[in-house]
């Protein structure tokens, strides 16, 4: 059996083409003595997932993602669960979605 | 004799009349000043298909005829979501816009025929929307929506429609539903994907709750620049019509809390539960007394308050040509390259003969720029020109400076410049056949 953790992270609403054009990305997060954290994922992604470094600011903002971008696990707002602080559990589904405006 | 009393007959039948339209004008106002509050046997057999649901029936086809809906934007979203309310017999619709049909609005609002471009959105929309039930009165604001005016106009009204296409407009349309206690569906689309929420209804949270602080303005795509395509604002400007009916029927699941997600692209649909808990200091926990709608929302939002191209002053003006300067250097044969530095679909679309396609971003890539020092070593002991061209005459000012990072290049061009207003200005000033899009 792998250690560590086996997620997924989406990347929806035009936010993939950050991400190679690729909305679905099955990952596993190496075993840490930390327990894994959104805020910890975050970093892990622009790192590993994010594609040019450059456009790292249309990802994050600080420590955290930036603004216009909603984050849900397991399909529900990462607000109802602690966002930054929340514990990621194995299996867990984390989707990134960009805010839309047009009309 | 005959002749002098036919007279006085004529003049006085005539005036008995006059008389009786009067009374006949009053009794027909009062009679529809009645009617809206009861359904007519037009009505019942009209939408009959709908009452015959039981959650709709007789009381909710009444609660729609004497229910107002505005709906703001009469462009991709507005067009699907007032067809349906207006055939769904939703008494009155307030529709405002302060733009013009345009042809290339054409393909995804189909409320606007193609007799009607030039025309302004507002009037087009009414003139199709009362063509298919003229029974709905139809009130058109053409205006362009502020925190000056919005109040007065959302007080007519008992649903708001956010069918926007920008951000600044979002927040003030927003600030403006709080305080003046209306439900707002509000609904986006873009590319293929699309997006759709119901805000501050029975206590949800607010538009300011999920964005306090507004996206900063190269995150935000519009339809112009990143492309739409028509099913997907129809897919989303229905659901807002839908939401719309279950509001005014007091549907017992209105989305709530909730954030429905449509990917076109893979026919996915996703809801996303919110929070309920509105955010500690929003617009949506004051007294609605409190609430002001008087800041500067273009400057809080750092744009505009349309998805209008913007334009960029990145070089200087000697740094740049115009399009006349660029007739002039093809008719004296100049030596120039020029790279069109727009998307590959934009430039099969329509390009100069005479231009070569670099994108943007590509502008970064060694390879690229080693195969562009030989097409400009390829004018031999000739130094040639670099121009750059993109459609509107911003992205061509980025890629002057970025080529002018590397000496490979400068060192072998006289110099490096861009075409002010791009492929629009030769459009409009040089060959008016060439496409506008």
């Amino acid at each position: 059996m792998e250690k560590g953790l086996s997620i997924t992270t989406e990347f929806t609403s035009g936010l993939q083409i950050l991400f190679n054009n690729i909305k679905k990305h099955k990952v596993l997060l190496p075993e840490t003595e930390e327990p894994w954290t959104l805020g910890l994922l975050l970093f892990w992604i622009k790192d590993n997932l994010l594609v040019d470094k450059d456009k790292c600011d249309l990802f994050m903002k600080g420590n955290t993602v930036r603004p216009g971008i909603i984050v849900a696990i397991n399909d529900q707002d990462w607000e109802l669960l602690g966002d930054l602080k929340y514990k990621i559990k194995n299996n867990d589904n984390i989707t990134f979605i960009s805010t839309l405006h047009g009309g | 004799m005959n002749g002098i009393n036919n007279d006085e007959e004529i003049s006085r039948l005539s005036a008995e009349i006059a008389l009786l339209k009067v009374e006949l004008n009053k009794k027909t106002a009062l009679l529809k000043k009645k009617q809206k509050h009861c359904l007519t046997k037009l009505d019942i057999n009209r939408y009959s298909r709908q009452m015959i649901l039981p959650e709709i029936g007789v009381e909710g086809q009444k609660k729609l005829k004497t229910s107002s809906v505005l709906i703001i934007g009469v462009g991709g979203l507005g067009c699907p979501s007032s067809m349906y309310l207006a055939s769904a017999g939703v008494g009155t619709i307030g529709l405002v816009d302060y733009d013009e049909v345009e042809l290339s609005n054409l393909h995804r609002q189909l409320l606007h025929a193609q007799c009607n471009v030039g025309m302004r959105k507002v009037d087009s929309g009414k003139l199709s929307l009362n063509r298919m039930n003229e029974d709905v009165n139809i009130i058109v604001h053409d205006v362009q929506l502020d925190g000056h005016n919005s109040l007065d106009i959302f007080k007519q009204y008992d649903v708001i429609i956010d069918a926007s296409d920008n951000l600044v407009t979002r927040y003030i349309i927003n600030d403006t539903c709080v305080k003046a206690g209306k439900p707002l569906v509000s609904g986006s689309a873009i590319h293929c994907d699309g997006q759709l929420t119901v805000y501050n209804y029975k206590g949800s949270v607010c538009f300011r709750c999920l964005h306090p602080k507004p996206q900063s303005p190269e995150t935000v795509g519009n339809c112009a620049s990143a492309g739409v395509l028509g099913p997907v604002p129809g897919v989303i400007g229905v659901l807002q019509a839908m939401e719309t009916i279950k509001i005014i029927i007091d549907h017992p699941n209105v989305l709530h809390n909730s954030l429905l997600l449509y990917d076109g692209g893979d026919c996915e649909f996703k809801k996303i539960k919110l929070t309920n808990v509105k955010r500690s200091g929003c617009i949506c926990t004051k007294n609605p007394e409190d609430i002001t709608i008087n800041m500067d929302y273009e400057e809080f939002c750092g744009s505009k308050a349309n998805d209008k191209f913007k334009v960029l002053n990145l070089l200087k003006e000697n740094e740049r040509i115009t399009v006349l300067d660029l007739i002039e250097l093809v008719s004296k044969k100049q030596p120039f390259l020029m790279i069109d530095v727009r998307k590959k679909v934009e430039y099969d679309m329509c390009h100069l003969p005479f231009s070569i396609n670099i994108q943007l971003n590509d502008l970064k890539n060694k390879d690229t720029r080693s195969k562009l020092i030989k097409d400009i070593n390829s004018f031999g002991n000739i130094t040639p020109n670099l121009i750059t061209i993109c459609r509107r005459g911003n992205d061509s000012q980025r890629a002057v400076d970025e080529l002018r990072k590397y000496t490979e290049i400068t060192n072998n061009v006289k110099w490096i410049k861009d075409v002010v207003g791009g492929l629009y200005e030769w459009s409009m000033q040089v060959d008016n056949d060439f496409p506008m899009y």
